[in-house]
């Protein structure tokens, strides 16, 4: 077997890449000696150890369990939210002309900026709390859903819509009972894959102040009231994993 | 609506699953405490007015893009060196996470190894179920603020998420090149370099190229716990209201986001 020749231009990106791995570290200059001395690992043992043993005080049980209802409701008001406003956009930006272009600019927009730069931003409009966070999570996932579900319609099947069009229905209409059904599953399943990221994502939230689970963490370990933090991580924890399982148990009953 | 031929015919459904839906949703409302006319009172309006007025006069002296544009460079080389030393991380713990190039599991009866096997995978999981930004939140506790934070969050975070999904890859693809390997004698390097890797190689790629993406819009986001780069600018102009810096920080991000989109697409088109 002859081995196919590596070309230069492979060897010029890969070159490139090195380059560009180099000069990170070197531009950063890191405080190597801050995470990889003796003493530095002591001491982040020390801290590790801090973290134990967990504060389960009842009340203080009560207020994480509280905090990690008000992450999952803002997921959910969030993506709930965020399926309006991507059908919205996503209707133009499934159509033709001037509308179309527009329309993809902005999803592009929406999508571009992370949840938690949007949250900064709403923080200044909103003040603190979980509605900036919630909005936060609806702009971001608006841009993110607009876009799947746009390209859902356009990939639609076009025999159910013509029909309906031949006998003289409005475009309005025509969607509502030819291509919404038929995009119906793909939407639903773009929608519960968002949510659970948006589980994670508002369980941060709150270290810029928007809320939920994260602002709790941020405030203990500012303190530095440890083990609450504990608690609080553990929670956190905890919700992400259920998330996954869940998602993973889901996807494998929806494969099989 | 008048014509039966025209009506819906599963209207009353369709009103019930409405009703659910709104029933469901009560609740979400009350615990997000979601009160958005909060954000219609008059003085707030008035504040909001004045800070996105400012957006369109973007501050554009030398002095300012100098900053700015030494601060891009830090995101991205955290973004990069982070997702390096992830790589040290998630190479090894993959390679070991790996039942398909274990000779142990040939005779269908896996030896003592899968317990190693079963703890990597579960260390693996831990590291990426936290969010890197509760990393960086705590590394910042211990080596202070600025890039060595960001660059050690984004290796644990990544390194868990990158060696994962590498084990799953590998064990996702033909087993029949590296069970002939592994039962002619091959070594465990042996199998994977000639048996997995040739065929799981650009996939293997892609998806670090495509991690390399995110974790550049994760380093903006660090920044925000003050771990260098964009972010820790557009937080300390958030919060001294300068609007006229935050429009031109956030301009530079969404066009950084979109030339790292753009790189990253590009590259990983080459590797396919």
């Amino acid at each position: 077997m002859k081995r196919e020749p590596v070309r230069a231009s492979t060897w010029a990106v890969l070159a490139g890449l090195a380059v560009l791995v180099v000069a990170s570290f070197w531009s950063l200059n890191l405080q190597w000696s801050a995470f990889l001395g003796v003493d530095a690992l002591a001491s982040m043992g020390r801290f590790g150890m801090s973290f134990f043993p967990p504060q389960l005080a009842p009340a203080f049980l009560a207020k994480t369990g509280w905090a990690l209802l008000e992450t999952l409701a803002m997921s959910a008001l969030g993506t709930a939210l965020a399926v309006v406003g991507g059908l919205l956009l996503a209707l133009p930006a499934s159509g033709q002309g001037l509308g179309r272009a527009t329309a993809r600019m902005l999803l592009n927009l929406l999508r571009s900026v992370p949840e938690l730069v949007w949250a900064t931003q709403l923080l200044i409009l909103a003040g603190l709390g979980p509605l900036p966070g919630t909005l936060a999570l609806a702009l971001h996932t608006s841009g993110v859903l607009g876009r799947l579900f746009a390209e859902s319609f356009e990939n639609a099947p076009a025999a159910g819509a013509l029909a309906l069009r031949q006998r003289g229905l409005g475009e309005g209409c025509v969607w509502l009972f030819a291509t919404l059904p038929q995009t119906l599953p793909q939407l639903v399943s773009y929608t519960l894959y968002r949510w659970e990221n948006n589980i994670r994502a508002a369980s941060v939230m709150g270290v810029v102040g928007a809320g939920g689970l994260g602002q709790m963490l941020s405030y203990h370990l500012g303190l530095f009231q440890m083990a609450e933090t504990c608690t609080v991580l553990a929670g956190m924890i905890a919700l992400v994993g259920l998330v996954d399982a869940l998602s993973w148990v889901a996807r494998r009953s929806l494969t099989r | 609506m008048t014509d039966p031929a025209l009506r819906d015919p599963a209207l009353s459904r369709r009103w019930l699953a409405l009703l659910i839906g709104l029933a469901l949703l009560w609740p979400l409302l009350v615990l997000s405490e979601f009160k958005p006319w909060t954000l219609l009172d008059e003085r707030g309006l008035r504040a909001t007015g004045r800070y996105l007025a400012q957006f369109i006069h973007m501050r554009s002296d030398a002095e300012f893009l100098q900053m700015l544009a030494l601060d891009t460079w830090r995101t991205v080389a955290i973004a990069t060196a982070g997702l390096t030393l992830a790589l040290v991380l998630a190479v090894p713990l993959s390679l070991l996470a790996t039942a398909r190039l274990s000779a142990s599991t040939l005779e269908g009866r896996p030896g003592p190894a899968r317990w190693l096997r079963r703890a990597v995978r579960a260390l693996l999981v831990a590291l990426r179920s936290i969010p890197e930004l509760i990393w960086a939140l705590v590394f910042v506790r211990v080596v202070g603020l600025g890039a060595t934070a960001g660059v050690l969050a984004i290796a644990i975070a990544y390194g868990g998420m990158l060696g994962k999904v590498y084990a799953e890859i590998l064990e996702s693809a033909d087993a029949t090149p590296t069970q002939a390997l592994l039962s002619a004698g091959a070594t465990r390097w042996q199998a994977l370099c000639f048996g997995a890797l040739p065929s799981c190689l650009p996939e293997l790629l892609s998806y670090t190229v495509y991690r390399w993406e995110c974790a550049v819009r994760s380093s903006v986001v660090l920044g925000f716990v003050g771990a260098g780069g964009l972010g820790q600018q557009l937080d300390n102009a958030s919060k001294m209201f300068a609007g006229n810096e935050v429009s031109a920080i956030l301009l530079v991000f969404v066009l950084l986001v979109m030339a790292s989109d753009a790189f990253s697409r590009w590259l990983r088109g080459r590797l396919a």
